[in-house]
C-alpha cells in the first residue's frame, strides 16, 4: 500500500503526472503506433513451429493418384449444376453414395431482414448435401470435416470435384480413426450456418432448417476448399473467422509445413512471402500483409466458409486456389496429396488443437506475432486514457449519458425497422434505405441539442464537463479493453482513432477545427478510410465514387452479418462506441 | 423525506419490472456471477417440484437453501417476482431508517463532545453538520436500490435478496436498540447462511454501548447482558431449526445446507476465491485448506472488534464487507450489500477509493468477456477467469482497507487536531503502517 497511501510519495507522483500529462500522452501514443508498426519487422517475430506433438512425428507418404478424375467429376458437377439451376442434389447424393459414403441432406430457408445487394438474395432457400465416411476401426466419437461451397456460376466446381475424388480415395484406406464428413453447402455462409446449427442442436439466429438425419462425433477440425481452376499457381490460407476469432495457429503451421514438403507456393492474404526483410520494400510488404489481416479481423466477418466453425470451438481454415501468371503450375493431384497429408495428420490428434496460440497476427505464413507481443501496443494507447482521468466528482451527468445511449439504440434498431416507410417515401431500394437510415441517424446524433442539462439543473455546469469527461474516458477505457480481448484488431483500430479524441477534447479548444478533427476520427469516417486502405493494400485501388459505393455495401453487409450469423461488430459500434464518441462531442460543445 | 424515498422506490421497482419482462431475465439468471449453487432460482424451483412429489427436496445434490425458504415459496411461487422486489424494497427502507436513526445518535454524541470541549479547535471542519447529512439516508437507499449488482441479483431471482433483507432488518433493529428483535433477525440471518454469526460481536458492542454498560470483562452487568443476548440468539436459532425439522420431517437439511456451505463440494466458477484452489488441490490436503479458508472468514472479527469497539456500527459494515469477500459462494448481491459503507465514511483519500472503484468497474466488465472466451471461444482457460476474480477481490479488499484507513484518520484528527505536529513542532503526516 506504500505507493498509494504514503502521502509524500503520492504527492510527488501526482505532481509529476499533472505537470507532464500532455507530453506523456503524446509519447505514449507515438510509442503505441511505433510498436504496432514494428511488429511486422522480421527480427521481432517468431518463426512458426508445430506445437502439437501428435501432429509432428508421423511420417506420411501421400499417394492420392486421381487428380484428373477429380477434375472430370468437377466438370460433371458443373453441368448438373447448370441443368438444376442451383444445387444438383440428386446427382450429388447418387455420386456420394456410389463412393461408399452415408449421404444425408438438409433443407434450410431464411428471409433476410433486407435484400443483400452484393450477393443478390433476399429469400434464401437451399439444401446442404453431406456424406459421412465412417471410421473403419475406431468408435465414432470424433469427426473431421472437408467442405466445398456450391457457388452459382462457374466457381468452385473443381473444389467439389477434388472433394469427391478424395472421398473415393479415403474410402479405400483403413487407418482413419475419425469419421470424415464431406459437406457441400449451398448459399455459402447461410448454408454453413444452417448445417452447424443443425449439427450442434442450437438455434441462435432464427433460421429454418430441417434436422440432420445423420451425424458423426464431435468435430475436431474442418477445412473448406475453394478451387475454381484446373491448375493453380499458389494456395492461399484464410484464417479470419466470425467476430475476429482465429483458429489455433497449429492449423496454419500444418498447412505451411505441408506446402513446404510438397513444394506448393503458399500465401496468406494473397501476398507471397519475401525474403528481403531488411530492405524497405520487404518490410513494407510484411506490414501490408499484417495490416490486411488486421483489417479483416477487425471487420468481424467470416472471410471463408470456415469462419462459422470457430464459434463451436472447432479449428477451421479455408484453402483457396489462386491461378495467376506464374510459370510453375500445380495440378489437382498435388492439391489432393496436400489435403490427404493434412487429414492424415489431423487424424492422429488425441485431443483438440490447443497447444499453440489462439491470438496472433501473421505478417507472413512463416512468421507470427503472439498476443504477448502485440498487446503492449494497445496497452500504451489505453494508458493515455488512464492518465487523463482526473477530478473525481459526483455523477450528475445522467442527461448526456442517457441521450447518447438512446441515440445509439436508435442507430441499432431504426435502420431495419424503418425500411418499409423509407421505401414508400423515397425512391430507394430496401438495402439503400437501411444504409442511408443508418447514416442519417448517425449524422442526426451530431446535431442533437445537448444543452438540455443546463435547463434541467440550472446551476453549476461550468465544471460539469469535467465529470462527464471522466465518466466518458473511463467508459472508453473499459470498452476498448474488453473489445481488444475478444477482437484485438478491432480494439486497436478503434483505440488508434478514439484515444486522441478522448484525451484532448475540452470545451476550450477551437471549436471549428476540433469539430472537423473529431468527425474525421469518428467511427464512421474510420470505416470509410479503412475501406480505401483495404483496397490499396490489396493492390486494387478504387476511385472515390466506387469507394463510396463499397462503403455503403460494407455497412449493409455489417448489419446483415449481425442478423444472420451473430457478428458483434455492428451492435458494438452502434450501442457502445458511438454513444461514447457522442459523449466527447457533447463535451466539445458544452459551452 | 417520504416523498423522495417513495419516488426512489417507484423508480427501482419500475426498472426491475421492466427487466423481468424483457428477454434479458433468462440470460441473467444463468450467469455464474449473479447466482451460485446456494442461491439459484432454478434450484428453488427444482426443490419445490421435489417437495410436491413428496420426496425430500434435499435428495440429490440440487437444492441447498433452507427449509423455511422452500416453504415460503411453496405459497409464493406464483408471486416470486413481487417477493424479490419487495425484499429489495424492505432492504432499502430498513437501511434508510437505520441510517437516519444512526445519524441522530451521531449528532447527539457530537453535541455532547462539543459542549464538553473535547474536540481540538482546528478540526471543526471535520464535524458533520445536520445539513450535509440530511440526504445521506436517501443516498444510501438509492445506492443500494439502483446499484446494477442489486438489480441483476433481483432480476435473476437469486435468494441473496432475501438474505440481504434479513440482514438489513437486523441492522435496523440493532440500531433502534431492540435487543429481542436484533437477536431474532440475527439468528434468521445465521440460519440462512452461517457467516452472519460474526455480526454477533458487533451487535453486542452496539447494544452494550446503547445501554451504557461498559465493556469490562470483570463486571457482572457485562456478562449478564451477554448471557441474555446469547440466550435470545441461540434460543431463536434452535426454535427456527426445530421448526424446520418439524416442517420437513427429517434432519437431512443440516448436511445439505450447512454441510454444503462449510465443506464446499460444488466447484462451479463464481466470483469467490474458493473454486479454483479446491479444483486443483490434492485430496489429502483438502480438509486443511478448507479449515484455513473458513477460519479466514471468521477470524477478522476479533481484531476488528478490538479496534472498533467504540464504533460498532462501522464494525457491522466492515464485517459485512469481509463476509462478502471471503464467503464460500459469493455473488454480486453480497457485494452490493457490502457497498453500503460508501456513504458512511468521510471523503478523505477519495483518490484511492476512486482508483479502486475504477478497477472494480473494469473487472465487472471483464467477467462476462473472459467467461465467453473461456467457455464459448475456447481461446482462454480458467486461469484467465480466476485472474479477474482475484483482481476483483483484491480491489474489494483494498476498498475495505481504504475506508477503514479513512475512518481511523478521521477519528485520529478528531482527537488530536487536523494539523499534526511532531514533538519539535514540525509538520507531521499520518502514515498507515
Amino acid at each position: 500500500m506504500g505507493l498509494l497511501s504514503d502521502p509524500n510519495r503520492r504527492r510527488a507522483l501526482i505532481s509529476l503526472l499533472t505537470r507532464l500529462n500532455a507530453p506523456i500522452c503524446v509519447v505514449c501514443y507515438m510509442a503505441g503506433v511505433a510498436w504496432f508498426m514494428g511488429l511486422a519487422f522480421e527480427p521481432f517475430t517468431l518463426r512458426t513451429y508445430m506445437s502439437e506433438n501428435a501432429m509432428g512425428s508421423t511420417m506420411v507418404e501421400e499417394r492420392f493418384p486421381a487428380g484428373e478424375r477429380a477434375l472430370g467429376t468437377g466438370r460433371e458437377f458443373s453441368a448438373h449444376k447448370k441443368k438444376a439451376g442451383g444445387m444438383p442434389v440428386d446427382w450429388l447424393v447418387k455420386t456420394m453414395q456410389s463412393r461408399g459414403l452415408e449421404v444425408f441432406t438438409q433443407r434450410f430457408s431464411r428471409r433476410l431482414p433486407f435484400p443483400d445487394e452484393d450477393k443478390e438474395r433476399y429469400m434464401v432457400k437451399g439444401t446442404n448435401v453431406y456424406g459421412i465416411l465412417r471410421a473403419p476401426r475406431a468408435p465414432r466419437t470424433e469427426a473431421l470435416v472437408l467442405s466445398a461451397p456450391c457457388s452459382p456460376g462457374d466457381d468452385n466446381n473443381q473444389a467439389v470435384g477434388v472433394l469427391l475424388g478424395l472421398a473415393q480415395y479415403f474410402r479405400n484406406q483403413v487407418f482413419w480413426a475419425k469419421d470424415i464428413i464431406f459437406l457441400v453447402n449451398e448459399h455459402d455462409l447461410i448454408g454453413m450456418q444452417a448445417w452447424l446449427e443443425g449439427y450442434h442442436h442450437t438455434n441462435t439466429t432464427g433460421m429454418d432448417w430441417s434436422p440432420l438425419q445423420g451425424r458423426g462425433g464431435s468435430i475436431q477440425a474442418a477445412l473448406s476448399l475453394e478451387l475454381s481452376s484446373d491448375v493453380v499457381t499458389s494456395l492461399d490460407l484464410v484464417l479470419e473467422g466470425l467476430n475476429g476469432q482465429l483458429p489455433n495457429l497449429d492449423l496454419a503451421n500444418l498447412f505451411y509445413a505441408f506446402c513446404q514438403k510438397i513444394g506448393v507456393l503458399c500465401t496468406t492474404q494473397g501476398k507471397l512471402q519475401r525474403n528481403d526483410w531488411d530492405s524497405v520494400s520487404g518490410y513494407s510488404h510484411a506490414v501490408q500483409t499484417m495490416m490486411l489481416m488486421v483489417m479483416k479481423q477487425a471487420s468481424g466477418r467470416p472471410w471463408g466458409d470456415h469462419g462459422l466453425f470457430l464459434r463451436y470451438h472447432i479449428e477451421a481454415a479455408t484453402i483457396k486456389g489462386i491461378n495467376s501468371f506464374r510459370q510453375y503450375k500445380t495440378d489437382a493431384t498435388t492439391i489432393g496429396r496436400l489435403l490427404e497429408g493434412m487429414y492424415r495428420k489431423l487424424n492422429n490428434l488425441l485431443e483438440r488443437l490447443h497447444q499453440s496460440y489462439f491470438f496472433y497476427l501473421m505478417p507472413s505464413l512463416s512468421h507470427f506475432v503472439s498476443i504477448g507481443y502485440y498487446m503492449p501496443a494497445f496497452g500504451l494507447l489505453a494508458l493515455i486514457l488512464l492518465l487523463r482521468m482526473s477530478s473525481p466528482g459526483v455523477l450528475s451527468v445522467l442527461t448526456p449519458l442517457v441521450i447518447s445511449h438512446l441515440t445509439g439504440v436508435a442507430l441499432y434498431t431504426l435502420p431495419i425497422h424503418f425500411q418499409e416507410i423509407a421505401v414508400e417515401h423515397f425512391p430507394v431500394s430496401e438495402t439503400e434505405a437501411v444504409v442511408l437510415t443508418a447514416i442519417a441517424v448517425y449524422t442526426a446524433g451530431l446535431a442533437l441539442p445537448h444543452n438540455t442539462h443546463r435547463l434541467l439543473t440550472g446551476r453549476g455546469t461550468e465544471n460539469g464537463w469535467k465529470v462527464l469527461k471522466l465518466v466518458a474516458v473511463l467508459y472508453l477505457a473499459v470498452l476498448l479493453g474488453c473489445t481488444a480481448l475478444i477482437n484485438f484488431s478491432l480494439g486497436f483500430i478503434l483505440a488508434l482513432t478514439l484515444v486522441p479524441v478522448a484525451a484532448f477534447v475540452t470545451p476550450d479548444v477551437p471549436k471549428a477545427l476540433s469539430a472537423f478533427i473529431m468527425v474525421i476520427l469518428s467511427p464512421a469516417c474510420t470505416l470509410l478510410f479503412s475501406v480505401f486502405l483495404f483496397q490499396e493494400l490489396q493492390e486494387m485501388p478504387v476511385s472515390f465514387l466506387d469507394g463510396w459505393m463499397l462503403y455503403l455495401s460494407v455497412i449493409s453487409q455489417g448489419i446483415l452479418d449481425h442478423a444472420l450469423y451473430g457478428s458483434l461488430v455492428y451492435p458494438l459500434v452502434a450501442l457502445l462506441v458511438y454513444p461514447c464518441w457522442l459523449l466527447f462531442w457533447n463535451i466539445l460543445f458544452w459551452k | 423525506m417520504a416523498a423522495p424515498l417513495t419516488l426512489l422506490l417507484l423508480v427501482a421497482v419500475t426498472v426491475r419490472a421492466a427487466l423481468y419482462r424483457s428477454s434479458l431475465a433468462d440470460l441473467i439468471s444463468e450467469r455464474v456471477e449473479v447466482v451460485s449453487p446456494l442461491t439459484a432460482w432454478k434450484r428453488v424451483v427444482e426443490g419445490l417440484a421435489l417437495l410436491d412429489l413428496g420426496v425430500s427436496p434435499y435428495s440429490g445434490d440440487v437444492f441447498h437453501e433452507t427449509p423455511l425458504i422452500i416453504y415460503l415459496f411453496h405459497f409464493l411461487v406464483d408471486y416470486a417476482e413481487i417477493t424479490f422486489m419487495l425484499a429489495d424494497v424492505i432492504t432499502a427502507v430498513a437501511l434508510y431508517l437505520s441510517v437516519k436513526d444512526y445519524n441522530k445518535q451521531v449528532f447527539r454524541k457530537q453535541k455532547y463532545a462539543l459542549e464538553a470541549d473535547r474536540y481540538p479547535l482546528d478540526c471543526l471542519e471535520l464535524i458533520r453538520s445536520p445539513k450535509e447529512m440530511q440526504y445521506i439516508p436517501l443516498k444510501v437507499a438509492m445506492f443500494y436500490l439502483l446499484n446494477p449488482f442489486t438489480i441483476l441479483s433481483c432480476v435473476a431471482k437469486s435468494t441473496c435478496g432475501l438474505n440481504n433483507a434479513v440482514i438489513a432488518l437486523f441492522v435496523l433493529s440493532t440500531i433502534k436498540g431492540n435487543v429481542l428483535l436484533s437477536a431474532i433477525f440475527l439468528s434468521l440471518a445465521t440460519y440462512q447462511s452461517i457467516y452472519p454469526l460474526t455480526l454477533c460481536a458487533a451487535a453486542l458492542l452496539y447494544l452494550l454501548q446503547r445501554q451504557y454498560i461498559p465493556v469490562n470483562l470483570r463486571r457482572f452487568s457485562f456478562w449478564w447482558f451477554v448471557a441474555q443476548y446469547a440466550f435470545m440468539y441461540l434460543g431463536s436459532l434452535f426454535v427456527i431449526v426445530g421448526l424446520s425439522f418439524f416442517l420437513l420431517g427429517s434432519w437431512d437439511f443440516l448436511p445439505s445446507v450447512y454441510g454444503f456451505i462449510l465443506s464446499v463440494p460444488d466447484l462451479t466458477p463464481n466470483i469467490g476465491l474458493f473454486w479454483y484452489f479446491f479444483a486443483e488441490m490434492f485430496e489429502h490436503f483438502r480438509l486443511f485448506f478448507l479449515c484455513v479458508f473458513q477460519i479466514n472468514v471468521f477470524f477478522y472479527t476479533v481484531p476488528l472488534s478490538i479496534k472498533l469497539k467504540e464504533h460498532p456500527v462501522f464494525l457491522i459494515f466492515m464485517q459485512l464487507a469481509v463476509i462478502s469477500i471471503f464467503k464460500s459462494y459469493p455473488t454480486v448481491g453480497d457485494i452490493a450489500a457490502s457497498f453500503i459503507k460508501h456513504h458512511k465514511a468521510s471523503s478523505a483519500s477519495s483518490l484511492n477509493i476512486f482508483l479502486v472503484s475504477c478497477v472494480l468497474l473494469a473487472c465487472s466488465a471483464l467477467f462476462p468477456v473472459l467467461w465467453h472466451l473461456w467457455i464459448y471461444a475456447g481461446s482462454a482457460n480458467s486461469n484467465f477467469y480466476y485472474a479477474i476474480t482475484l483482481l476483483f477481490n483484491v480491489a474489494q479488499i483494498l476498498l475495505v482497507s481504504d475506508y477503514f484507513y479513512a475512518f481511523l484518520r478521521r477519528e485520529h484528527h478528531l482527537s488530536h487536531g487536523l494539523y499534526l505536529k511532531r514533538k519539535d513542532g514540525s509538520e507531521a503526516t499520518l502514515v498507515l503502517k
